[in-house]
């Protein structure tokens, strides 16, 4: 379907680079017919552009308070109005979706680095190992963790603050280096689980017994065959993870226990305006709505990725 | 079967002791404690108190202190509440979270399962992408969206609703629909899915050729196994209505569990904050043995191992 890449100098590489580059290809080339996934992608490529560079484009600091200029509606000079404290609402929304953004990303790669490393040894290991470490993880899986977030945030986010204050350390942002590690502490258990049962499925295909048989080397079949094999799955369940954690952060911030005024994610912001909705709509809507607005196309990018690289699922 | 149950229980047992101690030490281990909020509070009377409360011992001799109790089933008396025990706070409260928890999932069911085998009867056709568009929205939109807006819609502007409260019957509505839509969104997907797969099968197919009427053929034939992957998902489902309703007691301002936990846990009562989270840690496995056991029951080809 795609052009074959010129033909290299050796004779028998040739087949082995382009079967491993057709992998992805093929998957881009599913991904791209998906229009759902590529719409979603453009909206959260779109969505991060604005909100990693638009303060910087706007007349107005997120912290910036002008008390005369209180619950203005949307117009003129401030686009989407201002808040409560008479605070642009425009940048404060671009620079709360920055927060939730990052928090979204930064988690999900900790909980990726814990739940592909438990995985990948449980799976390894096997035997009693894996049976321990696994049941450690149904155990988990119960647990109201949600209620340990919390109570993380509640116990140590004072701590942080008061240990920061002491040390003249204060930066914007302390909140959110609890928040990675609380979340990313949570959500690594399906991820676990994801790259165990891959891990253990690979050990007994035949391409790896084949790749033993020719005497590959430990590290080769690693890197050649199992990491590609495993990354599938695991960036479809990263994509997915990244609204869960998203809305865990909104979750908490809603609560007041995440992202601290004068600082703002997309979660206190929801909060505010749904605090002060009676007079001032515009506060809850539009958070709200870019909010839901991205977590629904990280979600359709999420499923269209699956689709796309996780063969054997959709055709079932 | 009773093995089964049994053997499950005697499990929770361990879980619900490292929960405990997990926990004790956590709170511990955070700096802060009860007393110190409370104003105008002298040194000499704030020891009475930790006397009072057994906080001037070793926290290990309080940690074997509380588990001694514990094993009695005593959670020990609140350090916020005087003369409470933490069992009277939480059978307090706790009414009015699985009111609030009933509602939301019964509502959830119901939506979820109609539209579910409605969109299933016709796939890929009008009555399928409607509801099935609707429960899109309905999974993407989270509770501290929707419920805020409900009230704005229905409360503020239509005056249908109280915005807030929890005193009449139809005080009820919002936070039950809040609370439950992401639910009903997600059975509607899992119950469309199973029973498409269902309808599909050759046994269906028989039973239409040998003249059972549709009604019969669905609700007869189909509707059970069609809705197992719904039952599996229950012990997810109440696990996270459980946790939204800390962010709908928030927005409705209902006076249940959810709430007061938040609340126990800014003022450090620990008693209350252990308490509770056993109270929901043993929830949960009470309800992923209850929906484990009906899935079993439902379904002959799964044995109790």
């Amino acid at each position: 379907m795609t052009a074959l890449p010129p033909a290299p100098a050796i004779e028998t590489v040739p087949t082995e680079t382009s079967e491993s580059s057709s992998l992805w290809r093929d998957a881009w080339h599913r991904l791209s017919k998906n229009h759902l996934a590529v719409g979603g992608l453009l909206i959260v490529i779109l969505v991060g552009f604005l909100c990693f560079l638009g303060p910087f484009f706007c007349h107005y600091s997120y912290e910036e308070q002008n008390l005369k200029l209180r619950v203005l509606p949307p117009g003129k000079a401030h686009w989407l109005g201002t808040d409560s404290l008479g605070r642009d609402l425009l940048v404060r929304v671009l620079y709360g979706g920055r927060v939730s953004l990052t928090v979204g990303l930064v988690a999900t790669a900790v909980s990726l680095v814990i739940g592909v490393l438990y995985g990948a040894i449980a799976g390894y290991l096997g035997g009693k190992v894996d049976v321990f470490m696994m049941r450690l993880v149904d155990i988990l899986y119960a647990l109201p963790f949600v209620v340990f977030v919390i109570l993380i945030m509640v116990f140590f986010g004072d701590t942080l603050r008061h240990f920061l204050i002491r040390h003249h350390a204060t930066f914007a942002g302390s909140d959110l280096i609890l928040l990675f590690g609380a979340i990313g502490a949570v959500e690594w258990l399906t991820m676990a689980r994801i790259v165990r049962g891959q891990v253990i499925s690979l050990k007994r295909q035949e391409f790896i017994e084949a790749a033993i048989a020719l005497g590959l080397r430990k590290r080769a079949i690693i890197l050649r065959h199992m990491v590609p094999n495993v990354l599938g799955p695991v960036i479809v369940y990263s994509t997915l993870t990244v609204p869960g954690v998203m809305l865990l952060e909104a979750f908490l911030s809603f609560l007041g226990l995440g992202v601290q005024p004068p600082m703002s994610s997309w979660g206190s912001l929801i909060k505010d305006g749904a605090d002060n909705m009676e007079d001032a709509s515009w506060l809850l809507i539009f958070p709200g709505f870019l909010f839901a607005i991205t977590l629904f196309s990280l979600n359709f990018l999420g499923d269209g990725l699956r689709d796309a690289l996780d063969v054997r699922s959709s055709k079932d | 079967m009773l093995r089964y149950i049994a053997k499950r229980l005697l499990q929770t047992i361990p879980v619900l002791i490292v929960i405990a101690t997990a926990t004790f030490f956590m709170l511990r281990l955070a700096p802060g404690g009860p007393f110190d909020a409370e104003k105008n509070v002298t040194p000499e009377i704030k020891k009475a108190l930790e006397k009072h409360y057994g906080m001037d011992k070793p926290l290990f001799q309080q940690y074997l202190d509380y588990m001694g109790k514990l094993l009695h089933g005593d959670l020990g008396p609140s350090f916020k509440y005087p003369n409470r025990t933490v069992i009277e706070l939480i059978s307090d409260c706790f009414p009015v979270s699985l009111e609030l928890g009933c509602y939301a999932l019964a509502f959830a069911l119901f939506i979820g399962l109609t539209a579910g085998i409605i969109a299933a009867i016709k796939p890929n056709t009008l009555t399928d992408y409607i509801p099935m568009s609707l429960s899109m929205a309905g999974i993407c939109l989270p509770t501290f969206i929707l419920g805020p807006l409900l009230v704005l819609v229905f409360g503020l502007t239509l005056h249908w609703f109280n915005a807030s409260g929890w005193d009449f019957p139809r005080d009820r509505v919002l936070p039950a629909i809040t609370l439950g839509s992401f639910y009903a969104a997600y059975i509607a997907r899992l119950s469309r899915a199973g029973m498409i797969e269902v309808l599909n099968q050759d046994y269906i197919r028989t039973a239409r050729a040998k003249g059972a009427t549709w009604p019969r053929v669905l609700f007869r034939h189909a509707l059970k196994p069609g809705l197992q992957p719904v039952i599996s998902f229950l012990g997810p489902a109440a696990a996270g209505i459980l946790t939204g309703s800390f962010v709908v007691e928030t927005i409705f301002q209902i006076p249940g569990l959810a709430r007061f936990f938040i609340t126990a846990a800014f003022n450090r009562d620990y008693t209350l904050v252990i308490g509770t989270v056993l109270f929901y840690a043993a929830l949960i496995c009470a309800f992923n043995l209850l929906v484990d056991v009906v899935q079993v029951l439902m379904n002959p080809r799964l044995r109790f191992d």
